[in-house]
């Protein structure tokens, strides 16, 4: 039994010398050198930040923002944070799928759409009415940037075809014909579009 | 189809990779040589490399470095306020620092706090992405020493007269750190960087959006975690929103090379036993058994979540939880390979799911995580089941059961037995009784039998270790700090300790040469007996529980 506690005694003082050699390489030495590497591409490894006419950064190409104004396109809904889109808090709504709850969000949600667009309310597409999982998705489907298409355009006092454009040039692809989903991103879609009146 | 296209594009990455890992990680596990600083941290730790250990010595060691890492993690939260990137944060309070601690300390990565505001970057880099490492370098190191017990052919007993030694704990948790783990870690936090996933020390910035808002922006050494979180089946996500933030997995391809990475070893560890025990045809048997229970789970969920109609699935509710870059097959990919792993990081929302999908997930968890499992654990699982599978086989056709040659008598079987019970009872006695405690059935955020399944699918995720969330449940109360952290080192070091006392007895075993009467353990037929038997106990075990729950609510 003696020698037992003393072996135990022995193993946990190993134990934390050994916690402390790996922590310096694994904790320390890894992180600040994949750091490093970081800066050969800073842009991406600071957060891709998205700058306007002026200099000023305004967001992040790859955060979604909360968007009010009718001159601009609006974001999938959010449940990060009390009012959505809040970077500092994301996440989901975490709502059953048969939840009475999302059903009534959703249509809500669905009359909001086709009210705002003057659309009709069985166009509205499926990521117009769900949250996304981070509550800071900045894309939207090529459905529903169309759907906003003309509000966005009469509320900048632009042709549809202008704006039809921008929609194009911010729509990504699947890599490789066969990764990922065609959307466009609504926030460097909407930094377009405040820059057809720079 | 172009779904389809993506998932058998990872798959085949997978495939290719098989055999030089499998065989990189045998040759690294059964090496005698050293590296520089390898032997430069012995020498500072003071451990002789080549000093073999017996069972019950390596558990000693598991442990107490477990121990150790618990009370060094707990400690760093509690004072991570005072420490440099401290950023005036303050301690995360006791109960869930503890439970934080356990959490990656085990390898489950159950997150009661948020990541954004509640630890500083130091606590991630220091404590969280080290244990990443360190608690997936304990699981392979477990199961490299189940496989030497397995493959033990001295016939004579050790010099000292005990069981003969199954390595050396010490030796076996650095090289796996620094060797497989790092280099695997460093390529794809690259590469996470490439796809635009953020590494730098910026504090939150607050800017002005677009439409003139505010917006606070978080920084953080997040690809560098992001990487070793996936590759080590941890799945403890920097920020919140785990996999599903665009900061931590940011495009269609990193979202593949996310369920790649959790796949990677789990499933080349059956070719590095197949070469450790000197029959590669074992290692297929059990591959090929973690196969079928994949892609048999892995079609059951794709279908529940795209075919299934409910009411809000009607109005288009497949993309609630779900982000728009990786769409819905892909999530349910993801979703696939992190309950089947032990990984349980989210790349969307389960909660959200189908009640049947989000049963099949649940259900993948139930079957101990074993097809292929979290690193190392996932294969000492399906060695266990294989085991059962040879005792079961040799009471029907009336033989002495044997697996590779070693006989499996009254006392292997019982430790078998234990191993098979432990995380039930963990899973079973842990929901039930918290059903009773008042403020629990408060935390629950959806009524009905999807209040159940949260419940439920909290301690499942604790006690196999998993760490995913069906995140409906208000988690950070003291009671369901503590208990969930009970359940988790319950879950996590009592099947450990099975394993290694089974290993230590059949490392004493002289291997019997294969008779005619031998049942073969290489064949198809034998791959099916270990899937029948992984399904028969789970079944049995979780049937009512899961009925109450997921089921109840597929169905009504």
């Amino acid at each position: 039994m003696h020698t037992a506690l003393r072996g135990t005694l022995r193993s946990l003082w190993t134990s934390a010398k050994a916690l402390a050699a790996l922590s310096l390489i694994l904790g320390l030495a890894y992180p600040l050198a994949i750091w490093c590497i970081g800066r050969l591409d800073p842009a991406a490894a600071d957060g891709s930040p998205l700058t306007d006419a002026a200099g000023r950064t305004v967001g992040s190409t790859r955060i979604g923002q909360p968007m009010h104004s009718p001159e601009l396109f609006s974001p999938r809904p959010s449940a990060a944070g009390d009012d959505g889109w809040d970077a500092m808090s994301s996440g989901a709504s975490n709502l059953a799928n048969d939840s009475a709850e999302l059903r009534e969000q959703i249509a809500a949600r669905r009359a909001s759409a086709a009210q705002a667009n003057g659309a009709d309310p069985a166009q509205v597409p499926p990521d117009a009415l769900t949250a996304s999982g981070s509550g800071l998705d900045p894309d939207i489907s090529p459905a529903y940037a169309r759907l906003q298409a003309d509000r966005v355009a009469r509320a900048n006092h632009v042709d549809r075809a202008r704006i039809d454009a921008l929609i194009a040039a911010n729509t990504q692809h699947p890599a490789l014909g066969f990764l990922g989903e065609k959307r466009v991103n609504v926030v460097t879609l909407n930094a377009a579009v405040r820059a057809l009146h720079a | 189809m172009k779904d389809l296209l993506q998932i058998a594009a990872v798959l085949a990455v997978l495939a290719a990779l098989h055999r030089p890992l499998g065989a990189y990680m045998a040759r690294l596990l059964t090496s005698r040589r050293d590296t520089t600083v390898e032997r430069l941290i012995y020498r500072a730790v003071r451990v002789a490399p080549r000093a073999g250990q017996p069972w019950r010595v390596y558990l000693r060691d598991v442990l107490t470095f477990s121990a150790v890492s618990i009370v060094a993690l707990t400690l760093l939260q509690s004072i991570q306020g005072w420490l440099p990137l401290g950023r005036g944060a303050g301690p995360v309070h006791l109960d869930q620092a503890i439970n934080t601690a356990v959490s990656f300390t085990t390898n489950t990565n159950w997150q009661s706090y948020s990541g954004e505001t509640a630890v500083t970057q130091l606590t991630q880099m220091l404590g969280l992405a080290v244990q990443n490492f360190v608690s997936a370098a304990v699981g392979i190191a477990v199961v490299a020493a189940f496989i030497r017990g397995l493959a033990a052919r001295r016939t004579g007993r050790s010099a000292s007269g005990g069981a003969p030694p199954l390595g050396n704990f010490w030796v076996d948790l650095t090289r796996i750190s620094l060797r497989l783990l790092l280099p695997i870690a460093a390529v794809g936090a690259v590469l996470l960087i490439l796809g635009g996933a953020i590494q730098n020390f910026h504090g939150p910035q607050t800017i002005t959006t677009l439409d003139g808002s505010q917006q606070t922006i978080p920084g953080g050494l997040v690809a560098s975690q992001e990487s070793i979180k996936v590759l080590g089946t941890n799945g403890g996500g920097y920020f919140n929103a785990n996999s599903a933030h665009p900061f931590e997995n940011p495009a269609e391809w990193t979202n593949l090379l996310q369920v790649a990475l959790i796949l990677l070893i789990p499933s080349a560890l059956p070719r590095t036993f197949g070469i450790m025990v000197g029959d590669r045809r074992q290692g297929w048997s059990v591959l090929g058994a973690m196969a079928v229970l994949f892609l048999a789970s892995l079609a059951a969920t794709v279908w529940a979540e795209t075919a299934l109609t409910g009411d809000a699935k009607l109005a288009g509710a497949s993309l609630e939880g779900r982000e728009l870059r990786f769409g819905t097959v892909a999530s349910a990919f993801f979703a696939t390979a992190t309950t089947l792993t032990s990984t349980g990081a989210v790349d969307s929302f389960h909660s959200s799911y189908s009640g049947l999908g989000g049963g099949v997930l649940m259900f993948n968890m139930l079957l101990g995580e074993i097809a292929p499992g979290g690193v190392g654990s996932g294969l000492y699982g399906m060695l266990v089941i294989a085991i059962l599978s040879v005792f079961i086989c040799g009471l029907m056709i009336g033989r002495t059961p044997e697996y590779l040659g070693k006989k499996i008598g009254p006392p292997e079987i019982r430790l078998v037995a234990g191993y098979v019970l432990v995380v039930p009872a963990c899973v079973l006695l842990g929901t039930g009784a918290s059903l009773l405690v008042p403020g629990v059935r408060e935390a629950i955020l959806n009524p009905g039998p999807h209040g159940l399944s949260e419940v439920l699918y909290a301690f499942t995720s604790a006690s196999n270790n998993n760490g995913s969330a069906f995140a409906g449940l208000g988690a950070d109360t003291p009671y369901l700090n503590l208990a969930l952290a009970a359940a988790m080192a319950l879950g996590r070091f009592v099947p450990i300790a099975f394993v290694l006392a089974l290993a230590g007895r059949l490392a004493g075993q002289t291997p019997a040469p294969p008779t005619s009467g031998t049942l073969p353990t290489h064949r198809p037929l034998f791959a099916g007996v270990m899937v029948g038997c992984a399904l028969i106990v789970t079944g049995l075990t979780y049937l009512p529980a899961l009925a109450l729950g997921p089921l109840a609510e597929g169905l009504s």
